[in-house]
């Protein structure tokens, strides 16, 4: 050993920003929490919708989805990462400045989304529903993220890179590529805009993200933290670290490919969903390796798990870990999925990774890392454990009875009369049967925020009895480099060069503004054409996107599957030739009310325009919320010639120069819809300018390009 | 559903990334010792709490 080893240097560790985003990652927990239980209610009480635009299910539940993911966990992430990355690397972060765009970034797109949501600001796709101008934001947000965090990798005074910091790493890299390429998009104006792809291709990259998202926002990160956390806590080395190896390589190969099991049975290409099927299956092997070398890490420490609620919370965050993940497998099963999709088995599903990973994870995390910062301990043990019983059974509560409604649903779906009749052909009924269970898992839900609140009282009490220590001074001993290799490698060159890094990451953005033209250009020749299948008129573009604006999506799906039950009830299957105008495609993941594709002309106008003045009318007992707001709304067609540009561009075949006839046409079909329903008696002033009449166009569109040959088939 | 050849180029991308990054790894001597990693990192740094002139 020369003398290298032997001289100290003294550098502080940066406490303040950990303390920062703990507090956030509280703040929006309670908040997004709190949303989540609101919808929750409205699904028992629609007069939780208030009768405001704002409020209502539809517009609320991507701020729910949006708030936990994005808000609480992603401050969970940004504490837990910024936490121990200094500590393994035994350096301070690359720059404080860089800390602090991190942190007020991060809060100031939360703040953007909270805002922008409920205006009904949203491209419609689940977990990315924000809007353009937002996406830009994340995107030089966590390129900041990604610099400090690299700049602290190089600046290390530790050689080795611990397991967690490949899973910090393995975030970084995907979740870049996945957002870059999930948002492309041209704008129509500065808070809306049309995707690239359009019906079974977005469906495809929507999926990809959806699911990487999930892997590589919700599991990763919070993987690098158990791998870092749970031995810490227990004082025990973690079980086997050349499994944690093996779990972190064979995890990131096989994830990126899962994607298409969210849309088995659909109109994607069987052999695309086989793929990402066997893929979901081969996940089970590194999900389960990771969860067991978590829990056998407490091989010999199980007295300590009595007594600790920090321990405790980690066991069961790292046993939801390994339900979730083998229920996810089991989901993408053909068979299986027949029945669980679309229903609450899903939703039951996410939440024990969400409740029971995420949540339970970033709570024994915080237990474990206040104290610390504050240089004091916890203010009440007992009251953590208190939490801890609290939220676990919580977690039975909230999943346990979306599992029983959704088995009880889909059965009743399905259920055929001995004469070839479906026995519940009223879907309304089959919602009725679940309420009481949504019921119980409000209340589940309500245990949950109890549990934070309880938490969010013990920090306070552990904060006023410590002083923070904003910066930690301690010394360690420079980095000493392998001297192992065969003269100079020549990543160690790369690692040494901060600004070549720079280089060869804005190279790498470049590639991804490459992959945003590429599309464009195959995009004609990529649609598979049915002869009668035609574009929106533009008051039925409209009208779609009031459906988008309302979230409709978030409770109507629009693809029937191709099962003799969903014939039946809703009329022929979905063909991907019928989406090649939606975009974005709105085939939805969750049926809480009936399916849409084929409602055209289902229905008169007037029975549309009583329902939306108040679902009840037409429907008694249905829990959709009223939107009365439509009725008295003029529609605003100043966009109507911008929006058809968009989808010229992107390849509608519309008619050169269309753009400045479309208001015309678009008041002509007004007028018409608005002459039907005065024949039927409704009235109002200036009906046929309202956004009712597009939303009506729109949804006697759906599906009804290809009932005409059915029609003449059956003539014949 | 040329989408799907985009799809499969990127995330080969990002596998053959990967790829690189593991070969890394190993080639460097990051996976050379696979036991005391796990052991080292339990030890806290010793604090130096008084002096904040660095």
């Amino acid at each position: 050993m020369d003398s290298q080893t032997t001289q100290l240097e003294r550098f502080a560790y940066d406490n303040a920003i950990v303390r920062n985003f703990a507090y956030a990652t509280a703040l929006w927990g309670f908040v997004g929490m709190l949303v989540g239980l609101l919808i929750a209610l409205q699904l028992v009480f629609p007069a939780l919708n208030f009768g405001m635009a704002e409020t209502t299910f539809g517009r609320l539940r991507p701020l729910h989805t949006n708030a936990v993911i994005f808000a609480f966990v992603g401050n969970g992430i940004f504490m837990g990462v910024y936490y121990s990355l200094q500590r393994l690397l035994k350096t301070r972060m690359y720059s404080d400045v860089l800390s602090k765009i991190n942190f007020w970034g991060w809060q100031s797109i939360i703040v953007a989304a909270a805002i922008t949501l409920p205006l009904g600001i949203t491209s419609s796709h689940e977990y990315a529903e924000l809007e353009w101008p937002i996406d830009i934001a994340i995107a030089l947000v966590w390129v900041v993220f990604g610099i400090n965090m690299f700049g602290t990798i190089f600046k290390r005074r530790e050689e080795h890179l611990y397991v967690a910091i490949w899973f910090y790493i393995a975030t970084w890299v995907t979740v870049t590529i996945l957002h870059v390429f999930k948002n492309l998009a041209i704008p129509v104006s500065m808070w809306e805009s049309y995707p690239a792809f359009a019906g079974v291709q977005d469906a495809l990259v929507q999926w990809w993200y959806g699911h990487n998202a999930v892997a590589f926002f919700l599991t990763t990160p919070y993987l690098g933290l158990m791998y870092y956390f749970l031995p810490k806590a227990a004082n025990r080395p973690v079980f086997s670290y050349r499994l944690s190896i093996i779990h972190f390589w064979a995890l990131i190969f096989i994830y990126i490919w899962a994607g298409p099991h969210h849309l088995l049975y659909t109109s994607l290409p069987d052999w695309a969903q086989s793929l990402g099927m066997v893929f979901s299956l081969m996940l089970i092997a590194p999900s389960w390796g990771g969860m067991l070398n978590g829990l056998l890490t407490l091989r010999g420490a199980w007295d300590k798990v009595r007594t600790d609620p920090i321990l405790k919370m980690m066991v069961v965050a790292v046993t939801a870990y390994g339900m979730s993940t083998f229920e996810g497998p089991m989901m993408s099963i053909k068979a299986y999925n027949a029945i669980t999709h679309y229903t609450d088995i899903t939703v039951g599903h996410v939440h024990i990774g969400a409740l029971g990973w995420n949540g339970m994870l970033t709570f024994g995390v915080m237990y474990w890392l206040v104290p610390r910062l504050f240089n004091t301990k916890l203010y009440s043990v007992k009251l953590a454990n208190a939490h801890f019983w609290l939220a676990t059974s919580a977690i039975l509560f909230y999943a346990i009875p979306l599992y029983w409604a959704g088995f009880t649903q889909s059965l009743m779906w399905k259920e055929f009369t001995p004469d070839g009749f479906l026995v519940y052909g009223n879907f309304l009924e089959t919602v009725q049967q679940i309420i009481p269970m949504y019921l119980i898992r409000a209340l589940g839900g309500a245990m949950f925020i109890g549990g934070l609140l309880l938490m969010v009282y013990n920090l306070i009490k552990t904060v006023a009895q410590g002083t923070l220590v904003p910066d930690e001074w301690v010394e360690a001993p420079a980095r000493v480099k392998h001297l192992a290799g065969k003269g100079e490698h020549w990543h160690r060159w790369i690692e040494n060069k901060p600004v070549t890094m720079l280089v060869g990451a804005t190279i790498v953005i470049m590639i991804g503004g490459l992959a945003e033209i590429l599309p464009m250009a195959i995009i004609d020749e990529n649609i598979p054409k049915i002869a009668s299948v035609q574009p929106y008129t533009p008051l039925e573009l409209q009208g779609r996107d009031l459906y988008i604006r309302e979230g409709c999506v978030g409770c109507h799906s629009q693809m029937i599957r191709p099962f003799r039950s969903e014939t039946e009830r809703y009329g022929a299957y979905s063909k991907s030739g019928e989406f090649i105008y939606d975009q974005p495609f709105l085939w939805g993941s969750k049926r809480t009310g009936p399916d849409l594709h084929r409602v055209g002309g289902k229905y008169p106008d007037s029975w549309h325009y009583n329902h939306m003045l108040d679902p009840v009318i037409m429907s008694p007992g249905s829990i959709m919320p009223p939107y009365p707001w439509l009725i008295t709304n003029d529609l605003d067609t100043t966009s109507t010639a911008a929006k058809i540009r968009v989808l010229q561009k992107l390849g509608t075949p519309y008619p050169e120069g269309y753009d400045l006839e479309a208001n015309e046409d678009l008041q002509r079909q007004a007028d018409e819809v608005a002459k039907r329903l005065r024949a039927d008696g409704i009235d109002g002033e200036g009906l046929e300018r309202k956004e009712i009449v597009a939303l009506i166009a729109y949804l006697q569109r759906l599906g009804t390009d290809i009932k005409v040959p059915e029609k003449q088939r059956a003539a014949k | 559903m040329k989408i799907i050849l985009l799809l499969i180029v990127i995330s080969l991308l990002v596998a053959l990334g990967f790829l690189v990054a593991f070969l890394w790894a190993v080639r460097s001597g990051q996976y050379d010792d696979s036991c005391t990693p796990a052991i080292r990192m339990l030890f806290e740094d010793p604090q130096k709490q008084t002096k904040n002139n660095g």
